[in-house]
């Protein structure tokens, strides 16, 4: 049997672009409910009304601080990471033998469900015997409240992301760095160019897609953070951590109202395709160049 | 000059000791609390020194805890078996969706290729609710709500995208000349594609399968929302010991050792192609 040439191609995309099309019909129906009222409680209700679910969560106080919230949440998380993360494959990037075990041991955080460290967390920070009150307590710091108090929930929360995903951004970078080519490096060490000189003209723009790289990919994660906030503090305490998808997840499964938690995951989504849209296009470029020089 | 290399050789050896104690204490910590007695786990200042006991590993394989209020059952075993099921099932729904196409994006410029392989990544990063909340209630009229299959089947949006994107690169990498040559000896696409590309690529196939397990084994939110504790994975099953207060805290770091294990295991015999798997493809390791 002969199979037309140009066809070919789209036979063997054909089983997963039917996975596509098995995706997509919820998505498109997601947006047609996010402009229905439609509450599971009350059916007889449920109507097509445009975007008043939009205009309703846009003026809606609760909602701006999911937003407000979400972003704080992203932006500490990303900041952080890099920094730390950067630091880390810094120090690491000579390859002796403890660098090398150390590197393959930082990656474990990482290979751990976020639901399950926000679990490893928990009984750690528990106000009974959680190791981390104690040594909290040992410089000093008592009754630290950790997920508990509106105050410090985020700092624990990006506590146990940082946790959980520096490694990701550590690994990345690592590889950027160690892929590097000498020569620079080489020259300025003859010149004798100092130490931090080094550091912001030479190692920090070339590493740049690397670190772009793996920012955006965090940003679209921490973005849409659910697991670790939904096991550590489920948006509380009242609405101190309320996120995107939490807030979605509690607005379906309490209050049933399908609709306006569409509307709100169709904000997100929006959000999201806009971060993956430059994403996409950063990490395209870098595939392309680590695949010109392999 | 001496003394300022003495400080910067503290300063690095200070920040190795606080990247192992945050990165890798925790790890540690749970891992001896799993062998602890709840009076040893609740005392005033943390030790590591105790009498290690079974205990809790056992009342676990077992499946039935004794509290002061009674015996309780508990299913976690159930839990690490669906994870099993579901991951190893996802992996090769997978594969056999994903290898064609991730064969034929990379060897063949057709119309549209781009933008499907591009719509395909785009599901990793969109948001899991907006597509969960519409599958929940069709599943429901549809008879498929707690099923292995429907989670599978969802779990596509994770494992997809991730092994479409490694193993195309993986495909790229293999020499196209190879493929004429086979072929010009009179043997048919598939035979080629059979005996020459898959075997060149197995490697990274064999890596971001492995890769794809570890994904599907974490994740949360699908089975949270789509299953009931009879489908449940560890993920979920896990965190439902917290809220029910009469389990023993060493019980749950147990439970916690014994639904790491798998992962832990896997990444440290495919770390080699972490790198170039987490990146999608895009960073060499």
């Amino acid at each position: 049997m002969k199979i037309n040439k140009k066809l070919f191609p789209y036979v063997l995309t054909l089983p997963a672009l039917l996975v596509c099309v098995g995706i997509l019909i919820p998505f498109f129906t997601a947006v047609y409910y996010s402009l229905q009222r439609y509450n599971l409680k009350m059916p007889h209700m449920k109507g097509f009304i445009w975007f008043d679910n939009y205009v309703r969560i846009f003026t809606d106080a609760s909602f701006w601080n999911t937003i407000q919230v979400s972003l704080t949440y992203t932006l500490f998380t990303v900041v952080f990471e890099l920094l730390l993360g950067l630091g880390i494959a810094l120090l690491l990037a000579k390859r002796t033998w403890y660098n090398n075990i150390l590197g393959v041991l930082l990656i474990l955080p990482l290979m751990i469900a976020p639901a399950v460290a926000s679990l490893m967390w928990k009984l750690m920070i528990n106000p009974n015997f959680g190791v981390f009150n104690y040594f909290f307590s040992l410089v000093g710091i008592e009754n630290f409240k950790w997920a508990s108090d509106p105050s410090t929930v985020i700092f624990t929360l990006v506590l146990v992301d940082m946790w959980v995903f520096t490694p990701f951004i550590m690994i990345l970078l690592l590889a950027g760095l160690r892929a590097l080519p000498r020569q620079p490096f080489e020259a300025a060490e003859l010149d004798g160019v100092p130490g931090y000189y080094k550091f912001f003209r030479i190692t920090l723009p070339m590493l740049f897609p690397y670190i772009l790289t793996a920012c955006l990919f965090r940003m679209l994660e921490s973005i849409q953070q659910f697991d670790i906030i939904y096991a550590l503090s489920q948006g509380g305490p009242g609405e101190s951590s309320m996120v995107f998808q939490v807030s979605a997840y509690l607005t379906t499964f309490q209050y049933t109202n399908i609709g306006k938690a569409a509307a709100m995951m169709v904000v997100l989504w929006a959000i999201a395709y806009f971060l993956c849209h430059v994403f996409v296009k950063q990490w395209h470029k870098l595939r392309a160049k680590t695949k010109g020089i392999a | 000059m001496s003394s300022s290399s003495t400080l910067n050789k503290i300063l690095k050896v200070l920040a190795y000791f606080f990247i192992i104690m945050f990165f890798l204490f925790p790890i540690l910590w749970i891992f001896l609390m799993s062998f602890m007695t709840n009076d040893e786990i609740l005392r005033k200042v943390p030790t590591i020194i105790f009498s290690p006991t079974f205990d809790n590993y056992i009342a676990l394989l077992k499946g039935k805890i004794s509290t002061p209020a009674g015996v309780m059952d508990v299913f976690y075993m159930k839990n690490i078996f669906n994870s099993f099921i579901l991951s190893s099932c996802s992996v090769i729904l997978t594969l056999i969706l994903g290898i064609p196409a991730a064969y034929a994006f990379a060897r063949y410029k057709f119309k549209g290729g781009e933008d499907i392989a591009f719509t395909i990544l785009s599901f990793k990063f969109a948001p899991a609710l907006l597509i969960i909340i519409p599958l929940n209630l069709y599943f429901t009229k549809m008879g498929l709500y707690d099923s292995y299959f429907a989670l599978v089947w969802v779990y596509q949006l994770i494992t997809l995208p991730l092994l479409l994107w490694i193993v195309r690169g993986y495909f790229e990498d293999v020499s196209e000349d190879i493929e004429h040559a086979y072929r010009l000896d009179g043997h048919s696409w598939f035979k080629s594609f059979w005996k020459i590309s898959i075997p060149l690529a197995r490697p990274g196939i064999a890596a971001s399968s492995l890769i794809c397990f570890i994904f599907a084994w974490n994740n949360f939110v699908f089975a949270l929302i789509l299953g009931s504790s009879d489908i449940q994975p560890v993920t979920v099953g896990a965190l439902s010991f917290i809220t029910a207060s009469a389990i023993p805290y060493g019980l749950i770091a147990a439970g916690i050792v014994l639904s790491v294990i798998p992962t832990l295991t896997l990444a440290l015999i495919i770390q080699k192609y972490l790198v170039e798997g987490l990146s999608l493809g895009a960073v060499k390791g």
